[in-house]
């Protein structure tokens, strides 16, 4: 191994998902790192160094978000960093604090994740249009939906996946995210296939019950050096392997029916965990699903099944949270049912993996053995893959 | 287990004043510069030529223009003039403006590889003359049709990527 130290995860915690929070940033950071210290059994002054998490600035309309709320991360007088690769910013600040331990350099490091959409009016999407090019793209009138519609497009053409089969996903995750105690208002329950394929066309293929919503909330957890773990005699949950990879951002040259991005971020990932077989050595996944076409895109990314098989599998309850043949996919219920603010969904996800592997997932528990999950996010310019590997 | 943190606030909690609210309107302008690349190609377009470039490297010839190979890792100079054709690789169907208002008759984003740039290679556009609802969009539109750009009068095109009005289907 050419890093000094294994990383451990000791806890997490997250708030509730709203789609507009009280809270400030900074009080929803102190929630959010309090919980985690909790479940920790640790106080701040365990704390070596801290990562801040949040995506795009313009969300908040504070520049440097992730410095303003750092107070309340537990930052003041520590060595801190904050990571930023957009929507895949939840995992990546995982990874970012896996390797300021893994450096040697921390024996704990405590990584925070805080967004805040609802500021941004009138709708929080108009933050989103500065993702597309201002010389080619913008001045045809963009709006964010537009890319990912296109992808989905293209994604269910290649295959022919009928919409009925993403309506699937989504009444999966919606049934998931209610036993979440932090799944927001109105996002999760027992949705019939009919409604949700009924449910509003916003730039077909994608309706609206097949979106993740707009959403405030953070999420944080405790990562510590194997040092730090035998000194306490504890028996934790193992960061194994960790991936990042980006694909250019000319998006219109790349062919977005296969996420190449994510392929080469598990590759990374695996390799660094010994996994050879991902399909019988991962055990639950959390795939990235502000969409419900994105979790099955996702999970051919993550080699978990073969391009265009996803879908197939989706029928025969392969995803399914009480699969005992399968991989359960999203137990948590995902962005699209427990809600989407960006940086924390991303470390709900990680936290969501932690839980059940740990065995302290509650109701939303997997019923086959998980000795080793996967969690995923993806971003920046819809071009970045992140994943962490978790095993016990 | 302790009950999460968190106080969700309605959206008439906001406008009734139920939450106090404090708002700021952002003042920032910017112009960019459009650079040696896309800028030679914004000078096509105003000329009505849709121009590309080659990399000497591999071989493709690449649109949108750049000024370097992000394969290669470098410069490119030879410029080559494509077709205002081409095939439609993904398209949508969009009801949803910037700000999450809902329009009526949609909008409908597609990439189109255009002739003469490798396979694959395509820009983001719009389609026109293809209907105003759904249904109509649908039973017209499909990956793989092929399409044509509708310039802009020249005395009205001033070197950017609307002077290209939208494509159309070709026939």
């Amino acid at each position: 191994m050419p890093y000094k130290n294994r990383v451990a995860v000791l806890g997490a915690g997250l708030t509730r998902f709203m789609r507009r929070a009280l809270e400030t940033p900074k009080e929803l950071a102190f929630q959010a790192a309090s919980a985690a210290l909790r479940d920790a059994s640790l106080t701040i002054s365990d704390v070596d160094c801290v990562v801040g998490i949040t995506a795009p600035d313009a969300f908040d309309g504070v520049h440097m978000n992730a410095e303003y709320f750092a107070d309340g991360a537990g930052a003041r007088g520590k060595p801190y960093m904050r990571s930023y690769v957009g929507g895949g910013s939840g995992v990546f600040g995982v990874i970012n604090g896996w390797y300021h331990v893994a450096s040697g350099d921390f024996d704990t490091c405590l990584v925070v994740a805080e967004e805040k959409m609802s500021s941004a009016l009138p709708h929080p999407q108009g933050a989103f249009n500065a993702i597309y090019d201002q010389f080619l793209e913008r001045p045809l009138g963009v709006n964010l939906l537009w890319i990912f519609a296109l992808e989905m497009n293209r994604y269910m053409s290649a295959h022919g996946v009928p919409m009925e089969t993403f309506a699937q996903v989504a009444r999966k995750n919606k049934l998931n995210g209610m036993d979440h105690p932090s799944s927001q208002s109105g996002i999760s329950g027992d949705f019939s296939i009919e409604e949700i394929m009924d449910s509003e066309v916003m730039a077909w293929p994608v309706q609206r019950l097949m979106v993740s919503p707009v959403s405030d909330g953070a999420g944080a957890m405790l990562l510590a050096s194997e040092e730090f773990v035998k000194k306490r005699g504890l028996d934790p949950v193992w960061i194994e392997g960790v991936g990042w990879n980006l694909d250019t951002s000319y998006w219109t040259n790349r062919d977005l029916y296969y996420p190449r991005y994510l392929e080469k971020a598990a590759l990374m990932a695996y390799d660094m965990a010994g996994v050879t077989d991902p399909r019988k050595e991962i055990h639950v996944v959390e795939p990235y699903d502000p969409f419900a076409y994105k979790e099955l895109h996702h999970l051919e990314g993550l080699q978990l099944a073969d391009k265009g098989q996803a879908p197939r599998l989706v029928e025969k309850g392969f995803w399914d949270r009480d699969t005992l043949a399968g991989i359960p996919a999203t137990p948590s219920g995902g962005l699209i049912g427990v809600g989407n603010p960006i940086a924390a969904a991303g470390m709900m996800k990680v936290a969501e993996i932690y839980w059940q592997l740990e065995g302290r997932a509650g109701k939303r528990q997997v019923r086959r053995e998980a000795r080793r999950g996967l969690a995923q996010a993806w971003g920046d310019l819809m071009q970045v893959g992140t994943v962490v590997i978790l095993g016990k | 287990m302790r009950p999460l943190a968190g106080t969700s606030l309605s959206d008439q909690a906001l406008t009734q004043g139920e939450a106090l609210t404090t708002s700021w309107r952002v003042k920032a302008e910017y112009a960019w510069d459009t650079g040696a690349a896309v800028g030679k190609f914004l000078a096509g377009l105003k000329e009505g030529k849709v121009l590309g470039v080659q990399c000497s490297g591999c071989e493709r010839t690449l649109i949108p223009p750049r000024a370097f190979c992000e394969l290669c890792f470098a410069p490119i100079d030879r410029w080559v003039e494509l077709s205002g054709t081409g095939v439609i690789n993904t398209f949508s169907v969009s009801f949803v403006n910037w700000d999450a208002t809902r329009r009526d008759t949609p909008e409908i984003p597609a990439v189109i590889e255009i002739d003469g740039a490798s396979p694959g290679l395509g820009i983001l556009h719009v389609l026109g003359e293809v209907g105003e609802d759904l249904p109509t969009v649908l039973s017209k539109v499909a990956i793989g049709k092929r399409v044509q750009a509708v310039w802009k009068p020249q005395s009205e095109r001033e070197g950017a990527i609307t002077d290209i009005r939208y494509f159309k289907l070709v026939g």
